[in-house]
């Protein structure tokens, strides 16, 4: 059956997965409309929680939200398993792949030789597609990637059972109904709704453009109060976490324009375009950060004039974004 | 970003391409390939460098005799006492004693072999430090 899979090029992987396993199925779908739909874009700083010994910065939703969130908005129905026993998750897959079937999974990068290895860090949180059986290898398609590529049993196995945070547990997905007409206006407004309401929170600051400006004024003290060392760290991982790990750009924010003009056109309305060309604006600044931060990781560049400029910047993006968002919750779909 | 602007400097993706959005000349948003991007590479190198200092360290710390070689393969293996215990199905404070030098010269075969299982290595390399 695998002959029939078609491997896709996408940006990120949750994203990715999902959009080519329901053009497996025949629905022709975008990678944007996906993340659209699954409220995939977001800000949070979290200097309380480490990862890697720095603090935490997400520019998207907890991973298995942007799948979640898509399918339910659009009616799809997926079956999702988990195993407490390896063998029976190994089994499980197996039987899933001779019935023809390509497979989402969750897995944990590190264990995953054909990875880059600049990218393979304990991870769990790493979705892909397995669409066949060759001998002892696993015929995988990763989004992420630009071609299929395979991997042995026992490596496979490793990652799809790798602990510690967000452990997946072996985690295996696929659709199993699909409404003959999906209802794109609901879903997109419904996508929309939920992203401005979690980037304008006003509770706390943790949360959305408070995040960014919170996040934004502290910088230009990270030298003084961390060390030059651990706030170039810190500098590299935001730029890590916004360019590295498949975001197509600027932190999912050209993915969202992109989401933006797609649902405009759709459904024949200009405010999106607009905002969504507003969006690609906010992206270029984000990725101006990332230019000017870069030297920095690198000690080509030292002083607090640059920390400054950086924070300028980010305050810039959080007001564009404020603007964006509070536009776009308004637009009525 | 327009799509001639989008980055194309080979590095840490090796022989791979990514996907980034970017507009073409009428606005219009597409998928563009894309070999990486040097401002990545610079912070992705800049990461393995913290991380490659705690390996060296712990491996002066093996050779001076301060801790066992299972620290050296756990931090090889990016991992704490916390997540190396889940793997081998130890808690964390055993495998914290196993990182004495006096215990872990004692330890059974049997519980080497579970840890070697989780670094992919032979029990007997898990003694030594040849990589």
């Amino acid at each position: 059956m695998h002959e029939t899979f078609t491997h896709q090029h996408h940006a990120h992987c949750e994203s990715g997965v999902f959009t080519s396993l329901l053009c497996h199925h025949g629905v022709d779908i975008s990678e944007s409309m996906v993340f659209g739909i699954g409220s995939g874009l977001f800000f949070s700083h979290l200097p309380f929680v480490k990862v890697y010994g720095l603090p935490l910065t997400a520019y998207r939703i907890a991973p298995g939200g942007i799948i979640k969130r898509a399918a339910k908005r659009l009616g799809i129905r997926l079956k999702f398993e988990r195993f407490r026993d390896e063998e029976k998750g190994v089994l499980a897959l197996d039987q899933a792949l001779a019935d023809g079937r390509p497979i989402g999974l969750q897995t944990g990068v590190f264990w995953l030789p054909f990875f880059p290895p600049a990218y393979r860090f304990q991870f769990n949180a790493h979705n892909l597609i397995v669409y066949g059986k060759e001998g002892d290898d696993y015929l995988i398609s990763d989004p992420t990637l630009d071609r299929p590529v395979k991997c042995p049993s026992s490596d496979l196995r490793k990652a799809r059972f790798s602990k510690g945070f967000l452990a997946p547990k072996g985690k295996m997905y696929y659709p199993v109904e699909i409404p003959r007409d999906l209802d794109y206006r609901k879903a997109v407004s419904k996508g929309i709704r939920e992203v401005c309401s979690k980037m304008l929170n006003k509770v706390h600051s943790l949360v959305g453009v408070r995040s960014i400006r919170a996040m934004a004024k502290k910088i230009p003290a990270w030298p003084q109060k961390q060390g030059e060392k651990y706030a170039a760290a810190q500098l590299a991982n935001l730029i890590r976490m916004q360019e590295e790990i498949g975001t197509g750009g600027a932190g999912f924010r050209f993915l969202y324009a992109s989401f933006l003009q797609e649902a405009g056109d759709m459904l024949g309305m200009d405010e999106l375009l607009v905002l969504s060309e507003r969006m690609t604006k906010v992206g270029d600044r984000w990725n101006s950060f990332a230019y000017k931060a870069a030297p920095v990781c690198k000690g080509r560049k030292k002083g607090s004039a640059v920390y400054t400029e950086l924070r300028d910047i980010l305050l810039d993006c959080a007001d564009q974004e404020y603007g964006i968002f509070s536009d776009l919750r308004r637009v009525k779909i | 970003m327009r799509k001639d602007e989008v980055p194309q400097d080979q590095g840490i993706l090796e022989n791979y391409k990514e996907v980034v959005y970017a507009v073409d000349d009428q606005g219009r948003y597409m998928p563009v390939s894309s070999k990486g991007w040097s401002a990545k590479t610079e912070a992705n190198e800049l990461a393995w460098v913290g991380i490659n200092l705690q390996i060296e360290k712990t491996r002066d710390l093996v050779l001076a005799g301060k801790l066992s070689p299972l620290a050296y393969y756990m931090e090889l293996n990016h991992m704490k006492p916390g997540l190396l215990g889940k793997y081998a199905g130890f808690s964390r404070w055993r495998v914290k004693r196993h990182l004495k030098p006096a215990v872990f010269s004692k330890l059974r075969p049997k519980v080497l072999e579970r840890y070697a299982k989780v670094f992919k290595i032979t029990a007997d390399r898990l003694k030594t430090m040849d990589s």
